[in-house]
């Protein structure tokens, strides 16, 4: 079978790839363009592994065909710090300690920056609805969902503080 | 403060200056960036991909295996099955918190006689692509005849039970039985007269309890790259937990040198037992040495659920007794784990632990180690114990209730303590179980009011944790940072807690020491990441290697000076004469000793290779508040405190961590986990959807308070605290539902349908 030929803008380059027609977005991210922050752990949209951003909204990408890409625009997790400045997300899960394996980690930022994006001002349970689809094994989630909330705080200019 | 440290009264004098802060962790930025790499990241040119063929039956004889035409595939490179490994002798041999067999072993990661599970590993193939890969699986014709399978563990000790192992004769019994069976193993721990105990007793409560198969449930699959030399040198990257005993069962079951097999451990994305043992390791590496080109190996989600892990199911019958006024005069227990496929369930551990948290004059304790068609266990944060405590703390709790006591009240009347001897043997030491109930009783949530259909429990659960084989190295850079090499995979953050204690003993700052967790090759042996034993076994080696450095870093200051090495001492990361004798010279800092050490002697390393004894044990109290929506049978975790002794918590936020995490571990073996079979003997559940595990939403915050008992026989007071927060909840939350409906729930997972049932009979019969 060809593979398909495809022109795709991911963390604002212009990238072109070439594809098996059944292959995802995650094994395009992963093998093809050797990008590995995003990762599989289920391969089947129930771990939330896999999040980016596609055209602004949050997908799985192992639901995702890498041969839809055409045109289309991805984020990664490789794309959340401004050059060596982390994320005030990335840099208040160090401070909450809120990961352990750091497996889940890339996933549940990619998807905690979505929601801040639309809510700066998520309330506890707005967080856990929204986190719902990214599992965490290690934490239980609260040093998570503490440094989602505070992160959240700090980029609404308030003072905050990590325990 | 939601999260407390209570420190205890044995704390060390020491000024500690980073033991017992909050730093970020030296590994944390590449973990939030995604540049970490984990089992399924690392590639290599030219490599290739393997699969696995696995068993679609429960229970069948191979009767041949036709891979000729996969291997005429364009782009297969190379296929193994059974004919590719040596069998082995029937041996145990120690592997950390479990024995291993060989013999059993083989056959695990490669089916040979017969298939014992579905999943079962029965062919692999390393092609060019994963798609090649595929279809080649596709052309290996294999003959099965099929044979009839027992999932359920009392099924299988009928006498007229499928048989898995027609040579099994179970072992510990007098005198041997003639027949074979299903049943592996029998243990016993008994002390003093559990009838006359009985017969004291004036309160007896005796349940039957039930338990499911739950697994890890690691949100990374298995995977690993070997690349096998013409030569027959190996290369192996792998997720797991010990990659020097990954490398050690390598050798085996592959007949090689050791020294021919380096391991490189990537991060792992979380393990809690499960990568202790090998699945694609041995495969990988065979087919890389048939192909002579590198291969990649990674699980899909399905066949982590059905071909590794999980731990057991049992079946429990716990009877314990009491006087009026809360004295505990017997306890009995008899424990049936399922091991799966091959023996080995956690029920001897399970059978020490049951009644550990107690002091008891009359124990008895019978264990059965079970085989069923099912993939074989593997290790689960404190194998066993959950399983025998949770239904020895749901009896507690009954009994504690029928005799009109505080729960927390009835534990404080029994509670094991420093020279209480366990019922499985030994005397404790200093312990911190009576500390965390007494904490757990003063604390806010204990007497908190509660709403309509909630209800509160409470239950304790214990640990042993361990030490081991450990190796530790601290080079001393000639700017006078330092590079530790340790050989523990760091799986939560313990890169952190080594560094900091490396750190308080050289005297410099955290951030001049890097970490790295060292290949097999390059540094020595060291014992695998669990039984809580890192921060405790790789923390001793460590704090040994910095105290080595010290010594050496002495030694060349008094060269300097020249003085006797025994007149310079080392404080606050500076070499100092020791006293006015030793004479009057600028005390040098660890950068300038460091700087000069080409002249005074060449490189200064620090080295360790111990085997960490004194492991101190962790006992824990849990308090949980559930509320049950009586319409759907639906059971919410509304308020939950850990309260844990860690001895000392070197880095209390990862500690924090581990007792959330276990906790929330507990709170979904408790409600909602489980492996479903059915009648065909296949796994129904093999994905996240179905096998459903606790997500953000279904959990409120979990309180902690760590209690600080210090271990004795560690510099720093250092217990684990790993496992033992998975103990507790299973019973705490059965206890809690117990108090909310009047109901006493025997059987986990508690998930709605059978809640709703129960109180639909509840309700039919009251
Ligand atoms: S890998 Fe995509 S959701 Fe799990
Ligand atoms: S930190 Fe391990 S899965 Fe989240």
């Amino acid at each position: 079978m060809a593979k398909v030929h495809v022109a795709t803008t991911i963390n604002g380059d212009a990238v072109e790839f070439l594809c098996e027609a059944d292959e995802t977005l995650l094994d395009v991210l992963r093998d093809e363009l050797h990008l590995t922050g995003s990762k599989e752990g289920c391969g089947s949209g129930d771990c939330g592994a896999c999040s980016v951003m596609l055209d602004g909204r949050l997908v799985c990408a192992c639901l995702v065909l890498g041969a839809e890409l055409g045109g289309r625009a991805v984020e990664t997790i490789e794309n959340m710090a401004d050059g060596e400045v982390l994320h005030p997300l990335q840099r208040k899960f160090l401070e909450h300690a809120a990961l352990q394996c750091g497996v889940c980690t890339p996933g549940i930022l990619v998807a905690a920056k979505a929601l801040l994006d639309k809510n700066p001002e998520p309330s506890e349970t707005e967080v856990r609805y929204w986190l719902a689809g990214n599992l965490c094994r290690c934490t239980g989630y609260d040093k998570i969902v503490r440094a989602v909330l505070d992160a959240a705080g700090e980029m609404r200019g308030e003072l905050t503080h990590a325990e | 403060m939601p999260n407390d440290v209570k420190t205890g009264s044995l704390a060390p004098d020491k000024k500690l200056k980073w033991v017992g802060t909050r730093p970020l962790r030296p590994d944390g930025v590449d973990k939030v960036t995604g540049r970490a790499k984990f089992g399924a990241d690392f590639s290599l040119p030219g490599m290739l991909i393997g699969k696995v063929l696995r068993s679609p039956h429960p229970h069948a004889r191979i009767k041949s295996i036709d891979t000729s035409k996969a291997e005429v595939l364009p782009g297969v490179k190379a296929v193994v099955t059974r004919d590719d490994f040596h069998d082995m002798e029937s041996e145990f041999v120690p592997a950390g918190e479990m024995l291993v067999n060989y013999r059993d072993m083989v056959r695990n990661v490669m089916a040979r006689e017969k298939v014992l599970y579905d999943g079962h590993a029965v062919a692999a193939v390393a092609a060019t692509s994963n798609a090649v890969a595929k279809r080649a699986l596709k052309l290996i014709e294999v003959d099965y005849e099929p044979l009839p399978h027992v999932i359920d563990v009392l099924e299988a000790m009928e006498p007229d039970a499928p048989l898995l192992h027609e040579d099994m004769i179970t072992a510990g019994v007098e005198p041997a039985p003639d027949k074979p069976s299903n049943v592996a193993k029998v243990v016993e721990f008994a002390i003093g007269d559990v009838e006359a105990g009985f017969a004291q007793a004036e309160v007896i409560v005796e349940r039957t309890f039930q338990t499911k198969p739950v697994h890890q449930a690691y949100i990374e699959p298995h995977a690993c790259v070997a690349s096998v030399s013409e030569d027959g040198q190996a290369e192996l990257w792998c997720t797991t937990q010990g990659h020097y005993v990954v490398r050690g069962h390598c050798a085996r079951l592959l007949g090689m040198d050791v020294s021919k097999i380096r391991v490189t451990a990537s991060e792992i994305g979380g393990g809690f037992g499960g990568k202790t043992v090998v699945y694609l390791e041995p495969l990988a590496l065979a087919l890389s040495a048939k192909a002579c080109r590198p291969v990649k190996m990674v699980m899909s989600r399905d066949e982590v659920f059905r071909a590794s892990g999980p731990t057991s199911g049992a079946h429990m019958r716990i009877k314990v007794g009491a006087t009026k006024d809360g004295r505990i005069t017997a306890a009995e227990a008899d424990l049936k784990y399922q091991a799966g496929a091959f023996q080995g369930s956690p029920v001897q551990p399970g059978a020490m632990c049951a009644f550990a948290p107690y002091d008891l004059e009359n124990v008895k304790v019978v264990g059965y180690d079970v085989v069923t068609n099912r993939p074989k266990v593997a290790a689960y944060r404190a194998p066993g114990a959950p399983i025998s405590e949770y239904a020895v703390e749901c009896v507690i709790d009954e009994l504690a209730r029928k005799l009109g006591l505080d729960p927390i009240d009835f534990r404080l009347a029994n509670a094991a303590k420093e020279g209480t001897r366990a019922a499985y043997g030994p005397k404790f030491g200093p312990i911190g179980l009576v500390e965390t109930l007494q904490e757990a009783k003063a604390h806010p949530h204990y007497t908190a009011p509660l709403g309509p259909d909630q209800g509160r429990g409470v239950a304790s659960g214990f640990w042993f944790n361990i030490g081991g084989e450990t190796c530790a190295a601290l080079n001393i850079n000639e700017d006078g940072t330092a590079a530790l090499m340790i050989g523990t995979p760091d799986i939560g953050g313990s890169r952190a807690s080594l560094c900091m204690m490396a750190a308080e003993e050289l005297g410099i700052d955290l951030d001049r020491i890097r970490p790295i967790i060292a290949d097999t090759s390059s540094l020595g042996y060291t014992f695998l990441t669990g039984g809580s034993r890192v921060t405790f076994a790789s923390g001793m080696a460590t704090i040994d290697a910095a105290q080595d450095a010290v010594r050496q870093l002495c030694e060349r200051a008094a060269k300097i000076w020249e003085i006797p090495s025994d007149a310079v001492e080392w404080e606050d990361g500076y070499a100092k004469p020791a006293g006015a004798n030793a004479g009057d010279f600028e005390p040098m800092s660890l950068a300038e000793v460091a700087k000069v050490a080409g002249k005074t002697g060449g490189p200064i390393v620090g080295h360790a290779q111990i085997n960490a004894q004194g492991a101190g044990p962790s006992f824990g109290t849990h308090i949980v508040d559930v509320e049950v929506d009586r319409e759907t049978g639906r059971v919410t975790v509304v308020r939950y405190t850990v309260v844990q002794d860690a001895g000392k918590a070197v880095h209390p936020a990862y500690v924090e961590g581990q007792y959330q995490g276990g906790a929330v571990q507990g709170i979904g073996w408790a409600l909602n986990e489980e492996y479903i079979y059915g009648e065909d003997g296949r796994l129904e559940n093999p994905g996240f959807l179905d096998y459903r595990i606790p997500v953000a939403s279904d959990v409120p915050m979990i309180d902690t308070v760590i209690v600080e008992v210090p271990n004795p026989r560690h510099p720093y007071g250092v217990r684990g605290v790993g496992e033992t927060p998975i103990v507790p909840p299973m019973a705490a939350i059965t206890n809690a539902l117990a108090d909310a409906l009047g109901i006493r729930f025997t059987e986990l997972p508690m998930s709605p349908p059978k809640v709703l049932e129960a109180i639909g009979e509840a309700a039919a019969g009251g």
